[in-house]
């Protein structure tokens, strides 16, 4: 299996990926958007019989072609450092999608919204079990309650060393601090596993 | 030989492929992932065959990832990933997979840059 570099002398640049993940409806690619250098690109993937994570959908009696859909942006850090951000997929049931998303992130976001909790514990529960470091956005959405971040915390029971923010989606210096917020969060896991 | 003299190469194609990737379904022995970056070694017009091909390098070239590719040219990615893998074979895409394992340790220099990054936006 050829996985490495086919011509690195040409190819100088490397990719990595964020995960901004979340209930439907939640905001996820509006905050892509927000930070995104590109407006937020649709890719597809196809769910077929030949499909990968065919195993994944047990219990589904009938086997179709779904289409999943996700949205992506970039950023380029830097000439050698491109970053993209992925949405998970709208629709939760497609699991399997989430998997090959998480293959090599380097965290997530995960977005609430304080008017549906819960939605966003499908989320909380995948990057847990999978020890993929997340912080938690509250995204506050006009006339939606502002919980402290701390009853949040004990609401949702996220670990105490879990980033807990507001922020607003639509607003481009908003979502970059999540993400500064996420870094920040990684190089610390970075430096403490360094030291250990 | 007697069947070669039905047609010339000329002639192009009689029949479409049934898909355009011929019921592949994997990329081949290319371990391509959404985020591998590609891009193209000639321009598009070199290649002269089949248009899906002639797309995908016209998206690729500036290094881009398979997934802005497969957003480009609107096709799935997994169709995208075989044609890719076609391309790569024929020595006309260079490809670089994101690294495998990202292990604290080993990047955090690169977390810090994307974090230094992120901050001057």
């Amino acid at each position: 299996m050829v996985s490495a570099t086919s011509d690195g002398l040409v190819l100088g640049q490397s990719a990595l990926k964020l995960i901004v993940a979340g209930g439907f409806g939640v905001g996820k690619t509006t905050m892509v958007g927000a930070v995104s250098e590109i407006p937020p690109l649709r890719t597809e993937e196809l769910l077929t019989e030949a499909g990968a994570g065919i195993d994944d959908i047990t219990g589904v009696d009938r086997k179709t072609t779904t289409t999943v859909a996700l949205d992506f942006g970039r950023i380029t850090v830097n000439p050698e450092l491109v970053l993209y951000l992925f949405g998970t997929p709208g629709q939760e049931r497609f699991w399997f999608m989430w998997d090959e998303l998480a293959a090599g992130a380097l965290g997530a976001v995960v977005l609430a919204d304080t008017r549906r909790l819960d939605s966003c514990f499908p989320a909380v529960d995948f990057f847990e079990h999978r020890d993929i470091p997340f912080v938690l956005a509250v995204n506050c959405f006009d006339g939606s309650p502002r919980y402290p971040v701390e009853q949040v915390r004990d609401a949702l029971d996220i670990g105490a060393r879990v980033p807990i923010m507001h922020c607003d989606v639509r607003s481009r210096e908003s979502s970059k601090e999540v993400l500064v917020t996420l870094l920040e969060h990684l190089v610390h896991r970075a430096e403490v596993s360094a030291l250990t | 030989m007697a069947e070669d003299s039905w047609f010339d190469e000329d002639a192009g194609p009689l029949v479409r492929p049934f898909a355009l990737t011929r019921g592949r379904t994997r990329p081949g022995r290319y371990d391509l992932d959404m985020i591998t970056l590609v891009v193209a070694i000639g321009s598009p017009r070199e290649s002269g065959r089949e248009p899906e091909y002639a797309r995908i390098l016209a998206a690729c070239q500036h290094p881009v990832s398979v997934a802005e590719v497969s957003a480009t040219v609107d096709l799935p990615l997994v169709v995208v990933k075989v044609l890719l893998s076609d391309l790569i074979e024929r020595g006309e895409l260079l490809f670089r997979s994101p690294p495998r394992d990202v292990s604290p340790q080993t990047d955090r220099v690169v977390l810090q840059a994307v974090l230094d990054g992120v901050r001057n936006l």
